[in-house]
């Protein structure tokens, strides 16, 4: 059924925090992601031409990075932040990939919220993806159907798995901790704590999406650069060669 | 957005196949067409083979096309499930008009009742078309209060245009039709240029700022793409068209779309004993132009999604 489940109070919101702050940009979880995933619920994660000319496959959680200014005014006197900026799907409370859907294939879970598509059903109209502005769905050209971050849901429920691995690959093996998982619908949980102290927030709000993962900002730099007295130094060249005059004055027609 | 060729002719000749059953189904019962049977047949085979190879080539589009029965389904929230139930919907009157008018000629009552069922299927389809685009507030460029009578005009102007092109080789033609094809092609003359100015000068709310969330820090700039190669993401989403071919197409749907068809038109009126020559020109004109209009409505769009790969707006 691809209507939404009706929301209902205290419900259970499960997905995602990312820290900004923390994040260095290793792919640790991309490929810890890929890794589970080619063998889990949405498996397999095909590649096409993985040693060839043009290698292309389905991933599920993909590190893009970013450059953000502190002042627009100052570029290049250090202010400006590089960011490493992981994203995989947002488990969206109010997802139009999921109403789109002409097969009821694309659904979310009322009982935790994770957005999810049954395999069986999918057309590969490949609608959804259009209708997900974050870039969250996959589409296997090899199976013809669509695929996407699972939440971990055959990690995170696994009684075959210790207690501390019920959690999603890409949590597990982030080196810096910068990925957390939990339920966002409790406010006393441990990521809804991080996200009332650190400030964090959606992508794209006004998409209306209302995704559930959450983006927490970097932390303001404690030392700012400052400016070089003196500003830069022309090279100048000097008069009495000849040679570099003459190309000097090529140069500078 | 990819403009993928079996989307283009599936949008184009369907809405065009629809816009032609709804102009039979209103005029066959009014007796204002040719009485004949050839004629009958054409234009009926000419809207249902032209919405038939549509929706054909639509399932061509699909991963899993022998499943594309399951599209039917969940009409409740999707605007394309809605859009497949209308279609197989208007097959059912559009199947008895084709029977009580193209085989019997009959202008009698059933004719009647079909016909203004198949017209209001014909109408319901195109709006799910459009609307299946409209409603994705990802895309800027189709999210937007053009798109949908954008979609309806062109339909009805290029089934007006075929219906014509039919009329008067049967000496059913009139200047008075004539006229009123012209005029239906300079209403969506109109909404095409609104469509146009629209996009140009209406930026999209989303920036690399919003995406990101950076733009609390600052301005926002894209500084390295997850992995070297092109991904389903960019392959599907990620196209984007050069200004100077942009308008280069646009000028030739201008032309071919629009101005030779509307000129034509009106010089069939004009000058009533070159009218088949005339209306088959502009026929044959607009069914080049449209799906160079439709591939610029595809080549056009910008999906959010292009943000987190280096486009600095959508
Ligand atoms: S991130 Fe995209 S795929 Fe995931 S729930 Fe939101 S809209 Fe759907
Ligand atoms: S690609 Fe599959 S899951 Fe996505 S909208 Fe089409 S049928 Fe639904
Ligand atoms: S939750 Fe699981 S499926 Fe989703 S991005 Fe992380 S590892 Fe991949």
């Amino acid at each position: 059924m691809t209507s939404l489940p009706t929301p209902t109070a205290n419900a259970k919101k499960l997905g995602l925090v990312v820290d900004l702050d923390l994040c260095v940009g290793c792919h640790a979880c991309a490929v810890a992601c890929k890794e589970w995933n080619s063998g889990g619920h949405m498996a397999p994660l095909t590649d096409l031409e993985p040693y060839g000319r043009d290698p292309d496959g389905v991933w599920f959680n993909r590190i893009h990075t970013f450059e953000a200014d502190a002042d627009d005014q100052h570029i290049g006197c250090g202010t400006s932040r590089t960011t490493h900026f992981p994203k995989s799907c947002l488990h969206c409370e109010t997802p139009d990939c999921v109403t789109v859907c002409p097969t009821g294939a694309s659904y979310k879970r009322a009982e935790d919220g994770i957005v999810l598509v049954n395999e069986d059903l999918c057309i590969g109209c490949k609608l959804c993806s259009w209708a997900c502005p974050y870039g969250a769905r996959e589409f296997d050209q090899d199976v013809g159907v669509m695929k996407k971050c699972t939440l971990c849901i055959d990690r995170i429920y696994n009684k075959n798995l210790e207690e501390v691995d019920r959690v999603p690959a890409c949590v597990m093996v982030c080196p810096v901790s910068a990925r957390h998982f939990g339920d966002l619908g409790d406010p006393d949980s441990n990521v809804s704590a991080l996200v009332r102290e650190r400030d964090g927030y959606d992508l794209m709000p006004e998409m209306g999406y209302k995704p559930v993962n959450k983006y927490l900002p970097p932390r303001p730099k404690k030392v700012m650069p400052v400016a070089i007295e003196g500003g830069r130094r022309e090279l100048e060249v000097s008069n009495d060669n000849a040679l570099l005059n003459w190309v000097d004055r090529l140069l500078s027609r | 957005m990819h403009p993928a060729f079996s989307i283009i002719f599936f949008t184009t000749a369907a809405g065009a196949g629809y816009g032609l059953l709804f102009l039979l189904g209103l005029l066959a019962p009014s007796g204002a067409l040719p009485d004949s049977r050839p004629f009958a047949i054409a234009a009926l085979v000419l809207g249902l083979g032209l919405v038939t190879a549509g929706l054909l080539a639509s399932m061509a589009h699909l991963g899993r096309p022998e499943r594309a029965w399951r599209a039917l389904s969940q009409w409740r929230s999707s605007w394309l499930s809605r859009e497949g139930v209308a279609s197989v919907l208007t097959y059912m009157p559009a199947l008895v008009l084709a029977l009580s008018w193209g085989w019997l000629g009959s202008e009698g009552r059933v004719t009647l009742v079909a016909g203004v069922l198949t017209a209001v299927g014909a109408v319901a389809t195109v709006i799910c078309t459009g609307m299946i685009y409209a409603s994705l507030k990802t895309i800027h460029q189709w999210h937007n209060a053009w798109v949908v009578p954008n979609y309806m005009a062109i339909g009805l102007m290029i089934g007006a245009v075929f219906l014509n092109a039919l009329m008067h080789p049967w000496g059913g033609g009139s200047p008075e039709f004539d006229v009123a094809v012209a005029l239906i092609i300079a209403a969506t003359i109109l909404l095409k240029e609104g469509y146009w100015t629209f996009i140009e000068t209406r930026p999209a709310q989303s920036t690399p700022e919003s995406a990101t969330g950076l733009g609390r820090i600052g301005p926002t700039r894209f500084l390295e793409s997850p992995h070297s190669e092109d991904n389903y993401l960019i392959k599907e989403m990620g196209f984007s068209l050069g200004r100077k071919h942009s308008t280069r197409l646009r000028t030739l749907s201008r032309v071919l779309g629009f101005g030779v068809p509307l000129v034509a038109t009106a010089l069939a009126a004009l000058a009533p004993v070159i009218a088949t020559p005339l209306t088959v020109l502009a026929a044959l004109s607009i069914a080049i132009g449209m799906p160079i209009e439709r591939w610029l409505f595809f080549a056009e769009a910008k999906h959010t999604v292009q943000l987190y790969y280096g486009a600095q707006r959508v």
